[in-house]
């Protein structure tokens, strides 16, 4: 099973961390818990990759679709620490040159 | 290989090499170029067919029977799903509790685009799952059937999915016979044979594909292009949502692209316009400029695309913040246009990175006042920016380009490196039009959504398919361009029976010595492959609906280069009254029948009078009467009364491998 952590930080950024296998089970709940923080006023988000195990297409989708709802709130989503073997999957479907990764959680929306 | 395999792979070459000595022979030596205005038509119309056998002979090379997979691994999971529009609720029922009791563990779920609570009623009365569209797709274009998977797919989670239509039976075993495929991690789709149980033994409307639904999809399925079909397939989710993402990151591309050119023009065209009293708008507007510059360089260079027009969204939105006060006015008149613009995904046909360029351009030299030259600029990229605003998914897995949204997927699915599989097997039992009109509908509507994709995606130039897989889906799009061949054939021996006018030099030995070969192998071919399978409704049906495919290409042409309607139409799952025949549904094909009946009248008086050569005018008497034998189907068709199981007591039983 995989477990969310979600965790506002004061500066009002939301960090979203999938700990374990974010795939065709578990993406819709992430979908849920990024709309939920959209509607709540959180549109800057952080998906934290770091402690995802495994990632497939439909985990893919779920980003996209974060990121639609945090973009028409006039907010970003942006991933960071992601493992080389989750990174493949982004470079399967071209995502990865368009979403980039960032090193960090600190500093994700340092630009 | 095995020894059917080989024979067809002789008769192939033997086809291919006859065919060739015919056309090149008629090409280079025997087109009557005095009579060009049919004997160019003719030498075409040849060639085509030709083409078309040889695109036949190049699957057959690699014909390829699979034997029964191995059985599925225990613990996948797989969502059923039936989709239905507006199909009787008893008859989706009877489909649903079928596949309820399909044996391998899975989930069914009744796809309801009508969005009907007496089928969710009886849905849930009986533990099914029943799905409608989500509030995301209220006021977006829908995209029929692939809107409707698209929408299921993400509300559902299993790894396997079935894709039924609201009349295929499924059989238990259907989950069980074709999973095992799918062991092979590659294996994106499986498909199963359309197979129709309330169809006559001589099957008057050509209703069972029994060539298509064997031969040709394993022929196909030798180069890895065995295509889907819309439904009786077991599709991979991994490859539908890694088709629909990366499909997502090629429109983005394409679209952002597309609309940093447009802004650049839209301002520049208002600078122009700019008096000399206004010192701070022209500042702004080349500010603006400067960011276009900017991102197009950036995007150049690779910088994350998100990242790109997330920052020059931020420093648009500044500017214009800052030109809000100055000219308010005058912002006014263009607010109308600005709307516009941002509904401009609304339609399905102007879609992101497949919007037409001239919509665009007509967009951008309108005469903007400054202001709403920013304001354009920053409602074209939202339009057309990451949020992909005009759709209610961002990832749309199913293609929407076509009316038949099953061969483009497939395709893509194979772009991206994929396997699929046809399985000969009847796995699902379904329900054909039982009368003209339905049958028409339903022909015209697959005829279109092919050309169309072949006008879209010419598979001859898609990146990522093989040189064979190109050619695999190309044959069947080359296949409905019969109806323009169907032409020609019926015109020439018209023209010689009434004008005496040969579009052959000659009819000599040397005509015949390459003609008759060429004809007898490519019926032998046909024999072999078919091997029992009746084909022959088949072959009529390629000519006979010539008026249908004609009808496909024209308006497929006129949707999709001059922006028409399509005039689609969903296919009715009910039985029509039969009211007499509808003669008035093949008047073209009876007008046809009557003048090469009347060619042989005037052919015979031609003759008699001694005006007329005698072979010749023979030869195209056997070529007429074939004309006749071809369209006598129509007729058959027309005065088809339906369906009576009582009259069919003598059919046989379904088969198991294929139809029959």
């Amino acid at each position: 099973m995989i477990e969310f952590g979600v965790d506002t930080r004061d500066d009002g950024i939301g960090v979203v961390t999938p700990e374990g296998r974010l795939n065709m089970v578990s993406a819709r709940r992430l979908k849920e818990i990024l709309s939920e923080l959209v509607a709540n006023g959180t549109t800057r988000i952080v998906v934290d990759l770091g402690e995802t195990s495994f990632l497939d297409s439909s985990g893919l989708g779920a980003l996209v679709g974060g990121l639609k709802s945090a973009r028409q709130a006039g907010g970003d989503l942006r991933i960071a620490r992601v493992s080389p073997a989750v990174m493949t999957v982004f470079e399967l479907t071209n995502l990865d040159r368009v979403l980039r990764a960032r090193e960090s959680v600190e500093a994700a929306f340092d630009d | 290989m095995t020894r059917r395999l080989l024979l067809i792979r002789v008769i192939v070459v033997l086809t291919s090499v006859l065919g060739l000595n015919y056309v090149v022979w008629r090409w280079l030596v025997s087109v009557n170029w005095d009579a060009w205005w049919i004997a160019v038509p003719l030498i075409l119309a040849e060639t085509y067919s030709l083409i078309d056998s040889l695109l036949f002979g190049l699957g057959m090379w690699r014909l390829k029977e699979r034997g029964t997979p191995p059985p599925p691994e225990p613990g996948l999971t797989v969502d059923v799903f039936i989709a239905t529009y507006n199909e009787p609720i008893e008859l989706v029922m009877t489909t649903a509790r079928a596949a309820k009791a399909i044996a391998y563990p899975h989930e069914t779920w009744i796809l309801d685009d009508g969005n009907r609570p007496e089928m969710r009623a009886a849905a849930e009365a009986e533990g099914l799952g029943w799905i409608t569209r989500s509030a995301d797709w209220a006021g977006m274009p829908r995209h029929a059937k692939a809107g409707n998977l698209n929408n299921a797919l993400l509300s559902t989670e299993g790894e396997f999915l079935l894709i039924l239509d609201a009349d295929m039976i499924p059989k238990p075993e259907m989950l069980d016979h074709t999973l095992g495929f799918f062991s092979d991690e590659s294996m994106a789709l499986v498909q199963t044979p359309q197979y129709f149980t309330n169809v006559p033994e001589d099957d008057p409307l050509g209703s069972q594909a029994p060539l298509f639904y064997g031969p040709i999809q394993q022929g196909k399925d030798g180069w890895n292009s065995a295509f889907f079909c819309g439904s009786n397939a077991v599709i991979r989710r991994e490859a539908l949502m890694q088709l629909g993402v990366s499909r997502y990151v090629g429109e983005i591309e394409i679209g952002v692209h597309r609309a940093l050119r447009t802004a650049r023009t839209v301002l520049r065209s208002a600078k122009r316009r700019l008096g000399s009293d206004q010192p701070e708008v022209r500042v702004a507007l080349d500010n603006i400029l400067h960011e276009i510059g900017r991102a197009r360089r950036e995007l150049a260079r690779g910088v994350a695309l998100f990242d790109v027009t997330y920052r020059f969204q931020a420093r648009v939105g500044a500017i214009r913040r800052e030109l809000v006060a100055s000219d308010l006015h005058a912002l006014q008149a263009d607010l109308a246009i600005i709307a516009e613009l941002e509904g401009i995904s609304d339609d399905p046909d102007l879609a992101l990175g497949t919007i037409d360029d001239g919509v665009l351009e007509q967009m951008a030299h309108r005469d903007w006042s400054p202001l709403g030259a920013v304001e354009t600029v920053q409602a074209l990229v939202n339009a057309i920016d990451v949020d992909r605003g005009g759709e209610a998914q961002a990832v749309m897995p199913m293609a929407t380009i076509s009316v038949t949204e099953d061969m483009a997927t497939c395709m893509r699915i194979h772009a991206l490196g994929w396997k699929t599989a046809y399985h000969d097997e009847v796995l699902a039992l379904g329900l054909a039009p039982e009368d003209l009109q339905t049958m028409l509908t339903q022909r015209l509507r697959w005829a279109q959504g092919t050309v169309q994709v072949m006008f879209k995606e010419n598979p001859l130039v898609q990146k990522g398919l093989s040189v064979a897989q190109r050619l695999m889906y190309f044959s069947t799009m080359w296949s409905y361009l019969s109806g323009f061949a169907a032409l020609v054939y019926i015109a020439a021996p018209v023209i010689y029976l009434t004008l005496g006018i040969l579009p052959v030099d000659a009819l000599s030995t040397d005509f015949f010595i390459r003609l008759i070969p060429f004809l007898i192998v490519n019926q032998l071919l046909f024999f072999v492959v078919a091997d029992g399978r009746k084909t022959w409704r088949g072959q009529q049906y390629s000519l006979a609906l010539f008026p249908v495919w004609i009808k496909s290409f024209t308006t497929a042409f006129g949707n999709v280069f001059l922006g028409r309607s399509l005039d689609f139409a969903v296919t009715p799952k009910t039985k029509r009254e039969p009211t007499g025949p509808a003669w008035h549904l093949i008047r073209p094909q009876l007008v046809a029948m009557g003048v090469l009946a009347l060619a042989v009248v005037v052919g015979i008086v031609r003759m008699v009078a001694g005006q007329a050569n005698i072979p010749g005018s023979l030869f195209n008497m056997v070529w007429v009467a074939f004309d006749l034998l071809i369209f006598s189907v129509i007729i058959k068709a027309a005065r088809y009364q339906g369906f009576q199981p009582d009259v069919a007591v003598t059919s046989p039983s379904p088969p198991t491998q294929g139809a029959p």
